[in-house]
């Protein structure tokens, strides 16, 4: 086993333990934290898959914004949770049963797979990966398009939350 | 390398060489190495603390017209360290009802945040702790840790003020960083890299000069991302008593206290870096030492500015802070980054003087269009309000009957 | 040397405890979590895709950039429609907001 080997196992154990606490935690206050556990789990797994630009765009947008969006809209709607007992509905035993089923056959797929026991070649990482990436996206013939489609959804994302968000009857903006 | 001109680099060679013949194998020696300077330069840093503490309180004495701590050792010097034995003493409080975790990782995630941006920052030519080539965009996701242990504090400490406080600090930090982002992105822009220490070896000519728009933003920005004062809104006394720490005592209010005197320094240090050239000066490739006393030189003068505007200017009501940011801050920073990046694509050929000078035009057309653009709607604003102040005022003779002067 | 195999069964298994969650939680901001789970595991099988399969071309890490972009699109929207159905009708229960129900 090398260095790396052990840190990846480590970090997938912390993310998967992470990730089952984010569906079953009581508290919804606590589900939101331990998401933002798994999600700086991941960035370290970019890190790991030599991406250091995903991994800070990881923890920039996922940890600094969405997750404490998430913490704030957990905060405004707590008084709806309080009193609730269970946080799971009544399908949830038939809901893990088929989630087991589909990680057994995703994984008995994947093993069966003759590529999935790629290793990688050492040095095949091209110098400068961003900058790659940066020409691809405003590239007429790469993703050009794409990136501007993107910029365009989010725009109408933030107007379409701000419209829904707002709070009518006084008129004060909420998001 | 001599040791003189570049003592940390002379150091750790010798450290190394010296595992090296205790029979270390050369590769381990290479691993251990960097982790002995990541835990010395947080070291350094947090021992630096304790002169900012007393370095601020006594300009901001100064400022205020008072000697400022002045007991303690010569002009005071001691009395940090007076601070801290009486900050280690105190007791320990959780408050009933806090969420245990969350409560003690706050102050934690408070100092960590800062201390992780240390990492990237160039303190000369060959003194670094990691030279990554998103450095610029490190320090923004790290920056953003600190914000999520408010949010922890402001939380798990089970006090509405608490709540309150952090409500309006990570609205207004999330807010701020939009501007400071897209500022940032101008160095970033005109060094062609995100990496810190090519930034600064891309300022022969400081980008304060080349882009002072955006240097000013970021400045101001990254004084609201700090909160303090005229953004101190989050511990706002008078509004919510103490704001997201109220419920901490002793040594985790002091951690949240080191965090914010750090983070003042370490976002002049930033500033430094990005706009003025850092460790740039006469003399600074040959014997990085005096790169590292011009960029200390240059970061103290940036933070003393700080300390100065927050000694001397009041506070911000939330919804002017929010103004600031959304109606004016954020289109300059959009305005000027476009045109940072038409400029430098018609400039492409050109020499350097022209680039710059069409750099500098572009910036005082945009610094010309704010202002009088601002001045004209302040006037409509300040007309507006005559008029309801003259409505109100005739809707209350209405009532009342004239006065006996009309 | 870390085989690619591990990184998409550790992408499989994030999809399925987030799929486990979006079935079975009654909170709809529960629901949105286990949504960014399925999402992130997405993005570990594409980046893993890009660095051991195809690394001269940037199409993985641009599906990446899009994938991030659509995660904050739909938060975004998602919380705003979370707040303002429970300002109407108090409760973010997804099974008790039914009124559409003939």
């Amino acid at each position: 086993m090398t260095l790396e080997q052990i840190i990846f196992l480590i970090i997938a154990v912390v993310i998967l333990l992470a990730s089952l606490f984010v569906v079953t935690a009581p508290k919804m206050i606590h589900a939101a934290l331990w998401l933002i556990l798994a999600l700086a789990g991941v960035a370290v797994i970019f890190v790991l898959l030599q991406a250091p630009f995903f991994a800070v765009v990881q923890v920039i947008v996922y940890i600094g914004a969405i997750a404490v969006l998430f913490i704030f809209a957990v905060m405004l709607t707590r008084k709806a949770m309080q009193d609730t007992g269970s946080q799971l509905n009544r399908y949830s035993i038939l809901a893990a049963v088929i989630c087991i089923m589909i990680f057994g056959a995703l994984t008995g797929m994947l093993l069966s797979w003759g590529g999935s026991a790629t290793l990688l070649e050492s040095g095949a990482l091209p110098a400068d990966s961003i900058a790659d990436l940066g020409v691809a996206l405003t590239d007429p013939n790469g993703f050009l398009l794409p990136f501007e489609v993107a910029s365009i959804l989010l725009l109408a994302a933030l107007i379409g939350a701000i419209y829904i968000g707002r709070d009518r009857s006084s008129g004060e903006g909420e998001q | 390398m001599d040791f003189l001109t570049d003592p940390v680099t002379f150091i750790s060679q010798w450290v190394q060489q010296l595992l090296i013949n205790l029979g270390i194998p050369e590769i381990t020696a290479a691993q251990i190495l960097p982790g002995v300077g990541a835990v010395i330069l947080p070291l350094l840093a947090m021992l630096w603390v304790i002169f900012l503490i007393w370095y601020e309180r006594k300009i901001i004495g100064r400022l205020q017209d008072r000697p400022g701590p002045n007991r303690v050792g010569p002009f005071g010097l001691f009395q940090p360290f007076a601070d801290m034995a009486k900050i280690f003493t105190k007791e320990h409080i959780t408050p009933t009802g806090a969420d245990k975790v969350p409560y003690n990782l706050a102050p934690i995630l408070a100092v960590g945040g800062v201390l992780g941006m240390w990492a990237v920052v160039p303190f000369s030519a060959t003194v670094f702790g990691i030279d990554i080539n998103v450095g610029a965009l490190y320090i923004i996701a790290v920056g953003s840790i600190g914000t999520l242990g408010i949010i922890f504090a402001g939380y798990a400490s089970n006090n509405k003020y608490a709540m309150l406080g952090a409500f309006r600090v990570v609205a207004q930090l999330i807010s701020y960083e939009i501007p400071m982002v897209l500022a940032l992105l101008v160095p970033v822009l005109l060094s062609r890299s995100m990496g810190m220490n090519s930034i600064v070896q891309a300022q022969p000519v400081w980008f304060l000069v080349v882009a002072p728009l955006p240097a000013l933003l970021f400045f101001i920005s990254s004084i609201a991302e700090v909160g303090r004062s005229p953004f101190d809104l989050a511990e706002a006394e008078s509004e919510i008593v103490a704001g997201f720490n109220i419920e901490y005592s002793g040594l985790k209010f002091g951690m949240f206290f080191v965090g914010e005197f750090l983070h003042a320094f370490t976002n002049a240090l930033i500033f430094t870096a990005l706009f003025l050239g850092g460790w740039q000066g006469p003399g600074a490739e040959q014997y990085p030492i005096l790169g590292f006393v011009y960029f200390i030189l240059k970061t103290l003068v940036v933070h003393f500015l700080g300390i100065a505007i927050r000694g001397s200017m009041p506070r911000f009501r939330i919804d002017q802070v929010m103004q600031l940011n959304w109606k004016i801050f954020t289109p300059i920073a959009l305005l000027s980054l476009c045109s940072a990046a038409l400029v430098e694509k018609l400039a492409a050929g050109a020499g350097d003087l022209v680039r710059i000078s069409l750099h500098v035009a572009a910036n005082l057309v945009i610094f010309g269009v704010v202002i009088l653009v601002g001045t004209k709607s302040l006037k409509e604003r300040n007309a507006r309000l005559d008029d309801l102040a003259a409505s109100h005022r005739s809707a209350i003779h209405l009532v009342l009957g004239t006065p006996h002067d009309a | 040397m870390i085989p690619l195999s591990w990184y998409l069964i550790l992408a499989a298994a994030m999809v399925c405890i987030g799929l486990f969650g979006v079935i079975a939680r009654r909170n709809a901001i529960a629901m949105l979590l286990s949504v960014e789970l399925i999402l992130n595991a997405v993005n570990i099988n594409l980046l893993a895709f890009w660095r051991y399969v195809d690394v001269v071309h940037a199409a993985g890490q641009v599906f990446v950039v899009m994938v991030i972009t659509a995660a904050a699109a739909e938060v975004a929207v998602g919380l705003a429609i979370i707040i303002a159905v429970y300002r109407k009708q108090k409760t973010i229960v997804t099974d008790d907001v039914s009124d559409l129900k003939g």
